[in-house]
């Protein structure tokens, strides 16, 4: 699987493009989640950064990290992903935000994806999942 | 672990973490699984306490139960999920009695599960 096909790429010395690898944000207070998503995004050539809450998320974003696709939980303590989506699109972040949730109500996953989300999931994310959004990544860079 | 499956008490997404278990994660499904008693023993006195209460407080119940049945849901522990799913609904009808024997049914199958498990990571030593 080669990720990283970011436009950010550089030339090396030969000439061949470096390819830079694609970073994920694991937002979420479920410390068994944020081993499993980790894992999995490690799998996939991801570097990985975990917080613990939405606040934590858009923090980073104020003090200038970018990455390349968030996993974003939906209920957390401090800020919660409703809340932490609108805000970072508000920012004017257009990273791609995947929400998964454990909530089954209709209701709130549809109040979750109007918040900006871009994908929403059932918690754990598996591997086809995630696979399925390197795809997207990878088409939206070509 | 095909017993196990077998006998209802985990589900599907056991199997995806035995998946992602590798060389590179040798004791991934050993860490989740340690981490998940972690937590749910946090969550199990959280809940035991709560139930102390009187009145109860259904609404801070069931935003327990819903955190505990996540964590269920992300090692595959079908078995306790059920009941938390049971509790949930006690909650909702606000049964107090309902939701303190369900919660006995909660405590006992997440300890059969941990023993279950432990035989389990034994046997692979």
């Amino acid at each position: 699987m080669v990720v990283g096909t970011g436009a950010s790429g550089s030339m090396a010395a030969d000439g061949v493009e470096e390819r830079k690898q694609m970073s994920a944000l694991i937002v979420d207070d479920n410390s068994v989640i944020q081993k499993i998503h980790k894992v999995i995004m490690t799998k996939l050539g991801f570097e990985t950064q975990v917080v613990d809450n939405g606040k934590m998320a858009v923090d980073l974003h104020t003090s200038g990290c970018s990455f390349d696709v968030i996993l974003m939980d939906m209920e957390m303590p401090v800020m919660n992903g409703i809340e932490a989506t609108k805000e970072l699109r508000a920012m004017g972040v257009e990273t791609m935000i995947v929400g998964v949730t454990a909530c089954s109500l209709e209701s709130e996953k549809q109040a979750f994806k109007e918040a900006g989300l871009n994908e929403c999931f059932v918690k754990p994310l598996n591997m086809e999942e995630a696979k399925s959004l390197v795809k997207k990544l990878n088409k939206e860079d070509n | 672990m095909v017993w196990l499956w077998l006998q209802g008490y985990l589900d599907e997404q056991f199997i995806q973490l035995e998946d992602l278990q590798d060389d590179a994660n040798p004791n991934f499904v050993e860490e989740v699984v340690t981490l998940f008693y972690g937590d749910s023993a946090r969550l199990l006195h959280s809940i035991e306490q709560a139930l102390e209460s009187n009145p109860l407080d259904f609404n801070g119940l069931e935003a327990y139960m819903h955190q505990f049945k996540g964590s269920c849901s992300s090692i595959g522990a079908r078995k306790v999920k059920s009941e938390c799913t049971q509790f949930r609904e006690y909650c909702n009808a606000r049964n107090a009695e309902g939701c303190i024997r369900t919660f006995q049914q909660v405590k006992q199958e997440h300890a059969t599960l941990r023993r279950k498990l432990e035989t389990y990571f034994q046997a692979l030593v």
